[in-house]
């Protein structure tokens, strides 16, 4: 279908994106690699009236090492995110989740910021972001602010931003030498997440001494796995030990019930996804 | 010229028309355009039954670039009822069928106005100013609740959900036994009850149409799989004289089935070409055609197998729920009647007795879809075969060789009267067993089961015929189909040697333009680049049936080479006159005709320049070799074929993995390997796809929520396993190519097998049947003992674009 009437706007700096989109009003929307938007709108479940393109501001683009985080762009497409060695380095579980975004031609379009601020439960790259203890570094009228993962996400497709903001680069701590993987459950290789998990861990002389877990599409923004993760320090890192501890994931969580996954259906696949991403990462 | 040394068919030719098809450097309907074309828009219905109430497109009308705007009750006069050509039964109740609904709207997704403007976008922003006030009627979903008393009416001035009922009896038919009196006797019953899910076609190309009035004769170009039925059908239901319309189909992205049909829009666009005088196009978008381009399947089958314990099949009963939608499309009776036949399969059922009810509901139409019929019948014969071998602690495969037809009782009766005239199914399936490794695989899957494995391993087969090739025309006259199955060609011999084919069949990816070049070369001795083939214009191929059933090959490419026979046969007598002998002395190879026992020869190629020329002729001969023929069949063909399905399945997720599959199939006479190799490929990734991963669901109001491919889930080649294909060739006796067809045997064996895997691999929990497609959450839910049907609808937002609502937020 054809995309209801719009204007657009590229702006060249961060400043008059967001002078932009205050213009705008309510219905602007920020586009960047139109990967989740340009279906929205030709299929006319959306109609802003104005869109404001990010993808030629030079600042948001590209990865930037700040000593102990990784300062990503949100302009940095998941090709880059993929193929940046700092990525593999400090942040190997984003990578590991980015590596499952949909097919090449997605990620060579789609950026790394769109699909966070983007905010879909069911998107791969929320969970580790929130397990990895990110900053959203946002920026409005009243210039930039930061954002802890876990006060981003507000509800489906919903986030902090606010109508001036734009997200312009997403902080990860570094995470030099851990294990990571995100185990990714779906029923085509295209098709978005039924449940997938994100788990890091660092194991220190056969011992599990710290772990991340986040879970994707298990509730209406990613959640960290708590439980799982106290249950695993200090444990050994044997199959035994993660299957007990990833008994805990579902633990607090009420996922929706879709044609694809009933609520129990989704907390056995949160148990099953957690055990096998943990000792995946782990390298048992 | 030189004659071409070794045979053209069975070779591996790559096909001429990959490299414009493949590149899109071609002419598909989209892509053309006319001076002063207007673009349609169309207003679907949202609801699934309601009456209209009232249509205001006054504020569309006045919106930027609008020319204008029809409703159905506009067009009233003009646009007829679609066509149904297959009235299966006398007393077949078929309602009205408008292009633009008029009064009521009897599925989400149908037509009720059409916005006629200068650009495409203007036609598609003036639909939001249309505003339709409807009332709502209850809707109909259910098969088996629409056929009982209480429901409500799809139709209520036909009294009845039940469109009709059709009967085929072997004991009534003088062909076989009575079924009833082989289950009172029955040792063993095995009974199911199984579930063909909708499925939707998802051609490649989005259907489009474009019609210019302009001149004497209205053109149509459509995306279609039957441009000359379409043609005849368009001037019977809109009244336009046959003589003033021609329609030529471009080249068309893929059908399977899904473009055998007379669409709303291609009446709509005629009609309101005819009105304005101006020529007109609309192309649909992906979501479009997923809800409104006709379904495919959707039948509930109730089965009874009736077998002695040594495994002895003795009867078969079959009580089928076809799902109609709320209309009768072009052939959506004949869909599961087409099945009929095919029930009893490869097998010696003495009894047999095949009851079908066709039923309206309040969805999409269905119709005709890759297989059409066959798949449905194949895929509950081979689940009822592993059920019996299952119930009877015997291996599938040894039990199917006792019942089922052996090579040297070719040609062979079957119970519906049907007679296959070759077959070899123990050579199938002895070199199928052979490439999957079958004894060893069962020796891995008792290993793991023993273990306790997590991942369980399960094989399946499917040992599968079908009937190709539709079809003789005195059949189809017998099941009331309204029209013929022969098939149409000319052969136009150019004077500079080359050669025009000009053929019936309208290819929209199969390779006709490759394959009758192949043959007409070794027929007629020209080099394979020196063929053209012309197809899909009216004007050019003024007969024809098209493309549909694996018939083009069996009867499209059969009148080719009857044409071709007759080029040689005039060619004969002007050759025999160029060299002074008699005709009889005249052999005709390799494209020369010889004088027996001398060098003295002439080439065809050059018989056509004289003929052009025509200063010597004998006497009485017209100056042409250009010939024509139609073709119609004498029988079926029968292509088999054996299917090997290995799966692992996660007993922890229910998650299916293909691990290995191997199909040997016999399709006869193979023209290009190639081809034939691509066809199997495709359908086998279609009948998997109904397996596992298909399927077209409504919710509770009658919407469709599988409503884009991220919702209706295709598989991609990175979800789909390496296919080991082979063949056997048993040639076919029922016509001189020994060809059988090839295009539908992929999807039709493969369903079953795949499932018979599943199945295979969990049954020691307890589990005997999973509803396709076998989900990772059915699977596991049966499993553990639950329902073989889990799933459904969800009622709460989740993630992905399906969530996401009109106000940008979710659902």
């Amino acid at each position: 279908m054809i995309p209801a009437a719009f204007d657009y706007t590229a702006p060249s700096t961060v400043d008059e994106a967001v002078r932009a989109l205050a213009d705008a009003g309510e219905e602007a929307k920020v586009i960047a690699g139109g990967q989740s938007l340009i279906p929205v709108l030709r299929m006319r479940l959306a109609a802003p009236t104005t869109l404001v393109d990010i993808g030629r501001i030079p600042e948001l683009r590209g990865i930037r090492d700040e000593g102990d985080a990784l300062l990503i762009g949100a302009t940095t497409t998941h090709y880059e995110v993929q193929r940046d060695p700092s990525v593999r380095e400090h942040a190997l579980l984003l990578k590991a989740a980015t590596d499952t975004v949909a097919d090449p031609q997605v990620r060579h379009r789609g950026t790394f910021g769109g699909a966070v601020a983007h905010a879909d439960p069911a998107g791969d790259l929320l969970a580790p972001v929130l397990a990895l203890d990110a900053e959203l570094v946002l920026h409005g009228l009243e210039g930039p602010r930061t954002v802890a993962a876990a006060d981003f996400f507000v509800d489906y497709f919903t986030t902090a931003l606010r109508q001036d903001e734009i997200l312009v680069g997403v902080r990860v701590p570094k995470h030099t030498g851990w294990g990571a993987h995100y185990e990714k459950f779906s029923r085509v290789a295209q098709a978005w997440s039924i449940v997938a998990v994100a788990a890091a861990v660092r194991v220190e002389g056969g011992v599990i001494a710290e772990a991340r877990v986040g879970l994707t599409n298990m509730s209406s923004v990613p959640v960290r796995a708590r439980a799982v993760e106290s249950a695993l320090v200090g444990q050994p890192a044997t199959a035994e030990a993660i299957r007990a501890a990833a008994a805990h994931a579902a633990e607090g969580t009420s996922p929706t019930a879709d044609g694809n996954a009933d609520t129990a259906y989704r907390q056995h696949l949160a148990r099953v996804l957690t055990s096998r991403a943990i000792t995946a990462a782990t390298g048992v | 010229m030189t004659a071409t040394a070794e045979p053209e068919v069975g070779k591996a030719r790559l096909r001429k028309e990959d490299a414009r098809l493949v590149t899109g450097r071609t002419r598909w309907t989209d892509n053309l355009t006319v001076p002063g074309l207007l673009h349609l828009a169309f207003l679907r219905s949202p609801v699934a039954h309601a009456r209209i109430t009232s249509i205001d497109v006054e504020a569309a009308r006045r919106k930027p670039g609008v020319v204008a705007v029809f409703t159905g009750a506009d067009i009233a006069d003009a646009q007829g009822s679609l066509p149904c050509a297959w009235p299966v039964t006398a007393d077949q109740k078929a309602p009205q069928a408008p292009s633009l609904a008029v009064d009521q709207v009897n599925f989400a997704g149908e037509a009720v106005a059409v916005v006629v403007a200068r650009g495409k976008a203007q036609a598609h922003d003036a639909l939001e100013a249309i505003d339709v006030d409807y009332d709502e009627l209850p809707v109909v979903l259910d098969l088996t609740a629409a056929v009982a008393d209480d429901s409500p009416l799809v139709h209520p001035d036909l009294g009845t959900n039940s469109s009709a009922h059709w009967v085929f009896d072997s004991a009534e038919a003088g062909t076989g036994g009575d079924v009833e009196q082989a289950i009172a006797e029955a040792e063993v019953l095995v009974e199911r009850t199984y579930r063909q899910q909708r499925l939707i076609p998802a051609f490649m190309e989005p259907r489009s149409v474009l019609v210019d009035p302009t001149g004497e004769q209205t053109t149509v170009w459509s995306a279609t799989q039957i441009p000359h039925i379409l043609r005849l059908m368009l001037a019977l239901t809109t009244g336009t004289p046959e003589h003033k319309l021609r329609v030529i189909a471009p080249d068309v992205g893929g059908g399977f089935g899904g473009k055998l049909q007379v669409t709303p829009e291609e009446v709509v666009a005629l009609v309101v070409a005819t009105r304005l005088g101006k020529p007109v196009k609309w192309t649909e978008s992906r979501s479009e055609s997923l809800l409104s381009a006709h379904h495919g399947r959707d039948q509930v089958q109730k089965l009874t197998l009736a077998a002695r314990r040594d495994g002895t099949v003795t009867g078969l009963k079959v009580e089928l729920l076809a799902d109609m939608g709320a209309y009768l499309r072009l052939v959506s009776p004949g869909v599961p009647i087409l099945g009929a036949f095919m029930f009893n399969a490869i097998y010696k059922f003495p009894a047999y007795r095949f009851a079908c009810t066709n039923v309206f509901t309040t969805k999409t139409p269905t119709d005709a879809y890759r297989g059409a019929g066959r798949p449905e019948a194949t895929y509950a014969i081979e689940r009822l075969m592993d059920e019996l071998a299952a119930e009877l602690g015997r291996d599938p495969i040894e039990l199917r060789e006792q019942n089922w037809i052996k090579h040297d009782e070719f040609p062979f009766t079957t119970v519906c009267g049907l007679e296959y005239d070759t077959g070899n199914y123990e050579a199938a399936t002895a070199r199928a067993k052979e490439m999957f490794g079958y004894d060893e695989l069962r020796a891995e899957q008792r290993e793991r089961r023993e273990r306790g494995d997590s991942v369980q391993l399960g094989i399946g087969t499917s040992t599968f015929t079908e009937m190709c090739g539709l079809a003789p025309s005195r059949v189809l006259g017998s099941l009331s189909y309204g029209a013929g199955g022969w098939e149409h060609a000319a052969i136009r011999m150019l004077p500079s040697g080359k050669v025009e084919v000009v053929t019936g069949s309208s290819a929209h990816g199969q390779g006709h333009e490759t394959a009758w070049s192949q043959i007409v070369a070794d027929q007629l001795g020209v080099p394979f680049e020196d063929v053209e083939v012309l197809h899909g214009d009216t004007q050019s191929s003024p007969r024809g049936l098209d493309t549909y059933g694996s018939r083009s090959l069996t009867v499209g490419a059969m009148a080719v080479l009857k044409a071709g026979e007759k080029v040689i046969r005039k060619a004969r007598r002007i050759a025999a006159h160029m060299m002074e002998c008699a005709e009889d002395d005249l052999e005709f190879a390799a494209g020369k005709f010889t004088v027996k026992g001398t060098e003295r020869a002439t080439a065809l190629t050059d018989v056509a320049l004289a003929v052009f020329a025509a200063h010597d002729l004998p006497d009485g001969v017209e100056p042409s070799l250009d010939s024509e023929a139609t073709f119609d069949p004498e029988n079926f063909s029968f292509p088999h074929g054996t299917h090997l399905c290995a799966v692992d399945v996660d007993t922890e997720t229910g998650f299916v993995k293909i691990r290995k599959y191997v199909c040997v199939d016999d399709v006869g006479v193979v023209v290009n390997p190639i081809i034939v190799e691509g066809q199997v490929h495709g359908g086998l990734a279609q009948g998997l796809a109904q397996a596992l991963y298909e399927e077209a669901v409504h919710d509770e109001s009658g919407t469709l929520t599988t409503g884009t491919l991220a919702d209706y889930l295709i598989p991609s080649a990175v979800d789909l396993p390496h296919f080991d294909t082979d063949r056997t060739e048993t040639p076919a006796t029922s016509n001189q190519l020994g060809v059988k067809g090839v295009g539908e045997a992929g999807t039709i064996a493969s369903t079953p097998a795949v499932v018979n895997a599943v199945v295979d691999a969990v049954r020691h929990f307890g589990v005997n049947d999973i509803q396709m497609p076998c989900t990772p959450m059915r699977v596991w839910t049966a499993i553990n003992g639950g329902p073989t049907d889990a799933g459904g609808l969800g009622s709460e937002a989740g993630g992905g674009l399906g969530s996401i609502d009109t106000s940008g937020g979710a659902a």
